[in-house]
């Protein structure tokens, strides 16, 4: 009772199949005590706002490994704006070039964790600065 | 008020929210099933204001093992009844887990045929330690999906095993999915779980011993309720829910119709007002139990004493009950 919990939605977009890594952080996420509603693959920008506002989550979690994270990532960061959720945490994991971090974090993505990152360091950014 | 131009947590406003979702605005509701969940006192005051509103809906359980196939034939009777133009609104739990508070909500996976439909509300639950196969706040998410002005509300309870039924006390109609291969007859005689279903999924009905299975459970719910001459005897329907191929999913058109059977058979029988009261019954005595333990709890806050009480105890000065009865006389007078 009174004990509110971090809520995030753990998704990947577009046809990128490879769900592993999703799934990893996904759990170690749960370990970190946090309500993780995994949302899978094959996911449209719109399909997980609307997750996103029925869940009331506090952070989008978004991972991609095929190359589509310039191509997606946009167009969820202009669906949040649309919907007013400026205070959802919006991340980004996955394998993509160390170059990308800076462009999505100048589209508007809070924090990027590429491939090798570790868990805690991801459990306390989330942890340190959800709103 | 626009709660789309406010920032979420600065909308929490329990007037606000009701108003909001009494016309059906999903981030209202999204956002004061959060108030409900924390258990907090705004949470309280909105369910005030919505007790008005509520009841109106059908409110439909569905309950079995955990991977018996729950969250997909959910989302095929979902369909149906969205064809028929109702709108329907779900409500998922899940375990939480004891060692680290978290949990992994994997049903909405499943619903992904409705992840754009505005006629479908979906949430996701967390148990936070309640037993019994659904989460303390399970009654008040589903009051509030209610007001929203959903015709249906499906309550999905966490993997459960024989005896988690608090579901009979929230939902209206119980749907018990099973799968071939669970036990023989004796399992299905045992009191508990198989007893609360109104309507039996036999899901996965294209594995191996389906057949004998069904012949089993057909069986025993015929000695069980044409026994009693029970006005209602649930139906066994063989269903298969996550096909390779379209055309291999099967039953779901029965399940659903015979949903609808049961919700007019409670009507016309007037049985539903029985199973309102004894929602009420349910609610008011949980509602109880939390303001007195939080009326307690608040009291002993920064005194020391419970420390102290524990120690009496395990020194063998005093016992459990000794020390109820006199905080009880302490905090509430008794």
């Amino acid at each position: 009772m009174g004990t509110e919990k971090i809520k995030v939605i753990v998704s990947k977009v577009g046809l990128d199949g490879h769900d592993r890594g999703a799934k990893v952080v996904a759990s170690l996420l749960k370990e970190g005590g946090m309500e993780v509603v995994y949302l899978g693959m094959y996911q449209t920008p719109e399909s997980i706002i609307k997750a996103a506002i029925d869940e009331d989550a506090d952070v989008i979690g978004l991972s991609y490994l095929s190359g589509e994270h310039l191509v997606y990532t946009p167009k969820i960061v202009e669906e949040m704006k649309k919907n007013g959720m400026d205070d959802v945490l919006l991340v980004v994991g996955g394998s993509f070039p160390p170059e990308d971090i800076e462009v999505m974090k100048q589209m508007g993505v809070d924090e990027v964790f590429r491939g090798g990152s570790r868990i805690p360091s991801i459990v306390n950014y989330i942890t340190e600065n959800v709103r | 008020m626009n709660l789309l131009a406010m920032p979420r947590k600065l909308a929490d406003n329990p007037k606000a929210l009701a108003d909001g979702l009494l016309l059906g605005d999903r981030r209202a509701a999204a956002r004061a099933i959060t108030l409900v969940e924390d258990g907090s006192q705004k949470g309280t005051e909105l369910m005030k204001l919505l007790y008005p509103h509520v009841g109106r809906s059908m409110v439909i359980g569905v309950t079995g093992a955990g991977g018996s196939g729950k969250s997909s034939l959910i989302n095929h009777i979902i369909r149906v009844f969205r064809s028929q133009g109702r709108r329907v609104g779900v409500v998922a739990v899940d375990p939480t887990s004891p060692f680290s508070g978290g949990a992994l909500l994997g049903d909405r996976l499943r619903f992904q045929t409705h992840s754009m439909d505005e006629g479908v509300y979906i949430r996701s639950m967390a148990s936070r330690g309640y037993l019994g196969g659904l989460a303390r706040a399970t009654t008040d998410v589903v009051r509030i999906i209610e007001a929203m002005g959903n015709d249906l509300v499906i309550v999905e309870t966490l993997g459960a095993g024989q005896d988690e039924i608090d579901i009979i006390h929230v939902a209206q109609t119980c749907v018990l999915v099973l799968t071939p291969g669970m036990g023989d007859d004796i399992q299905a005689m045992k009191a508990g779980i198989m007893e609360i279903a109104d309507l039996i999924a036999l899901n996965k009905a294209d594995l191996d011993g389906a057949e004998t299975c069904l012949r089993s459970l057909e069986a025993t719910v015929r000695y069980g309720f044409e026994e009693k001459e029970a006005a209602w005897i649930p139906r066994v329907i063989p269903t298969v829910a996550a096909g390779a191929r379209t055309d291999d999913v099967r039953g779901i058109e029965e399940v659903a119709e015979a949903i609808l059977a049961h919700q007019s058979y409670l009507r016309e029988s007037r049985t539903i007002h029985e199973i309102q009261a004894k929602r009420v019954e349910q609610e008011l005595g949980l509602v109880f139990r939390d303001e007195v333990q939080k009326a307690v709890f608040k009291g002993l806050k920064g005194t020391g004493k419970k420390r102290q009480y524990i120690r009496a105890i395990l020194e063998g000065r005093t016992d459990p009950y000794s020390v109820v009865e006199e905080v009880l006389r302490t905090f509430l007078r008794v």
